[in-house]
């Protein structure tokens, strides 16, 4: 741990200061860093999510994309590095993010129903020890809806396919009514019909003027879904629009050759 | 139900309740997050600190067992990561291995030292000491309500039932909290939730309810209210909060049903000696398990279902 502590303190020089993040940006990263074990999973990534946007994060099987997106929410610690969201420190903007974890990260199993799930997301406006109004749940309710999800309200969470899951996630995002949206591999796992409608609620989000950034890993749907890449494999590769950034050299860049030649060539028709 | 019931079995019927509920409301939380053998091996660790704290201060006071325990803890989790580190061994079985191991040692230790002023022997440290908690100075139930009277009631009652308050307290307070970082730890963290420091006093407020019961009822109940309620509980609900209220009911009724058999059951079968009450409520919380896992209607994980018909 402290060798690679001190590798980074020799190798990242810069002097890092919150004031360098823009403003108004939804999310701005500056040298982060996390490390499991002696080698860095993520190592000195800046970044800075743009706002009325929906955001890829791309790379190769242990890139450090959710790494990168768990340790900008303080969900993982950190060895270095600064977090500035709408240009405040995380720490005071917490009302504003919303974070969709992976579906894999929680045990379906667990003793609570559907709508349940959802006012998990309403938590910062009831507090520790408030009492969900009849406003709230009726909010909670609503954003069910918005997934396709009414009908399921009082079901066990055990009883849902994997779509059906990823969907109530994303309501709890909803009702969270944030202005950035973090997404962990939205798109894993589901069937056709969920991935539909979750990226028409995206897009309606973003077409709200809200921020939106999702660790993706299916490079087809790439230009159809977003407007904005980041490209990572454990150090920043490229960022930018899709269409000046997601080319067949930062690809190839950023995965090192391991794209074979067929899945390029399917890239580039989509391109074109 | 007269002034016998009063004098011999009231005390430790209430001792057991408490103890049972206090026990079985942080192990709800600590089945859901697969860490139920925390319980466990917390009650075998509180024995060693617990003795070496009365060898140090010469009092089974409750400040210096609390102390002794959480050095205990602490000596614990430091040799568990040794013999991870140095043998190569994977956390379980390290695990496995201190706790038996420090439990062994305080079982000697017990063995060795002089502790005959004080209830502390090896017996006691198993099953308690439920059936010799008797309320003396009580001429029947009008003496509840009678100061003098309740002046002599055997002091591990009040500890109990003040644990018992605070781990409700507890557990009402942070619910909110309790049940996001539960399900989802991640998205607790994203919402600015403690997650890690609320994990610790969870497992902090486990140790307090060990300790407490200990000195009442011993280790058996302790690692049997840990486990058994709550797991029986979710076999009986798909909701938390209703999961919560099964497991303290059935915590009662083991403290219950454990102490009456354990008292009267031998005389029913023509034997004239009673068996441990602690044994008898562990035991019975174990039956209840049993059964819910048989007759309870939640008891095929739900996910295998989904497998099935799809």
């Amino acid at each position: 741990m402290t060798r690679v502590a001190a590798t980074i303190a020799a190798q990242d020089g810069r002097a890092i200061s919150p004031a360098a993040a823009a403003s108004d940006c939804p999310l701005t990263l500056q040298g982060i860093t996390v490390s499991y074990g002696e080698k860095p999973a993520v190592f000195s990534v800046d970044a800075a999510f743009p706002a009325n946007a929906m955001t890829a994060i791309i790379g190769p099987n242990g890139a450090g994309k959710s790494t990168m997106l768990k340790a900008a929410l303080g969900v993982i610690p950190r060895l270095s590095g600064e977090v500035s969201v709408f240009g405040v420190p995380i720490e005071q903007a917490r009302d504003r993010i919303a974070y969709v974890p992976q579906r894999a990260s929680v045990d379906w199993d667990f003793p609570t129903t559907v709508i349940d799930v959802v006012q998990m997301g309403l938590y910062r406006k009831v507090g520790l020890i408030g009492r969900l109004s009849g406003a709230m749940t009726a909010q909670a309710k609503e954003c069910l809806d918005r997934v396709g999800m009414a009908d399921f309200a009082h079901r066990q969470i055990g009883q849902l396919s994997g779509g059906q899951q990823q969907r109530v996630f994303l309501a709890r995002a909803l009702a969270q009514d944030a202005d950035l949206y973090l997404l962990d591999e939205p798109f894993a796992g589901v069937d056709a019909a969920t991935e539909r409608a979750i990226i028409d609620v995206l897009k309606l989000l973003k077409s709200n003027g809200k921020a939106v950034v999702a660790v993706h890993h299916d490079l087809s749907t790439v230009r159809d879904y977003f407007d904005h890449v980041f490209l990572i494999n454990v150090r920043r590769v490229a960022e930018g629009p899709v269409e000046t950034t997601f080319t067949t050299e930062n690809l190839n860049a950023t995965y090192g050759g391991r794209l074979g030649a067929t899945h390029m060539a399917e890239l580039e028709g989509v391109a074109s | 139900m007269g002034a016998d019931f009063v004098q011999f079995s009231l005390v430790p019927i209430l001792i057991g309740i408490f103890a049972s509920v206090a026990c079985a409301l942080p192990g709800n939380f600590l089945i859901l997050r697969r860490q139920a053998l925390i319980g466990d091996a917390i009650s075998h660790v509180v024995l060693p600190g617990i003795i070496v704290a009365f060898l140090i201060t010469g009092t089974v006071a409750a400040i210096p067992m609390m102390l002794g325990a959480a050095g205990a803890a602490v000596v614990a989790v430091v040799l568990i990561e040794a013999v991870k580190r140095l043998g190569g061994i994977e956390p379980g079985a390290a695990m496995g291995v201190i706790f038996t191991t420090l439990f062994a040692g305080g079982v000697l230790l017990l063995e060795q030292s002089d502790t005959s002023k004080v209830h502390l022997d090896v017996e006691h440290a198993l099953m308690g000491n439920l059936e010799s908690l008797i309320w003396f100075r009580t001429t029947g139930w009008e003496s509840v309500l009678d100061p003098v009277a309740l002046a002599s009631i055997p002091h591990e009652l009040p500890r109990m039932a003040a644990v018992c308050v605070l781990i409700i307290a507890l557990v009402l307070t942070f619910w909110r909290w309790l049940k996001i970082a539960t399900f989802d730890e991640g998205f607790a963290q994203a919402l600015g939730i403690p997650a890690g420091a609320l994990g610790f006093g969870l497992v902090i407020t486990a140790a307090v309810a060990a300790v407490a019961a200990f000195d009442a009822v011993g280790s058996i109940i302790v690692i049997a209210m840990f486990i058994c309620p709550p797991a029986a509980a979710r076999l009986m609900t798909n909701q938390l909060a209703t999961q919560v209220w099964w497991s303290v009911g059935f915590a009662i009724l083991s403290a219950v049903l454990g102490y009456v058999f354990a008292g009267y059951g031998p005389l029913w079968f023509g034997s004239q000696n009673a068996v441990s009450a602690a044994g008898m409520i562990a035991t019975v919380s174990g039956i209840i398990l049993g059964l819910a896992c048989l007759y309870g209607p939640h008891r095929s994980r739900v996910g295998v279902g989904r497998e099935e018909t799809a």
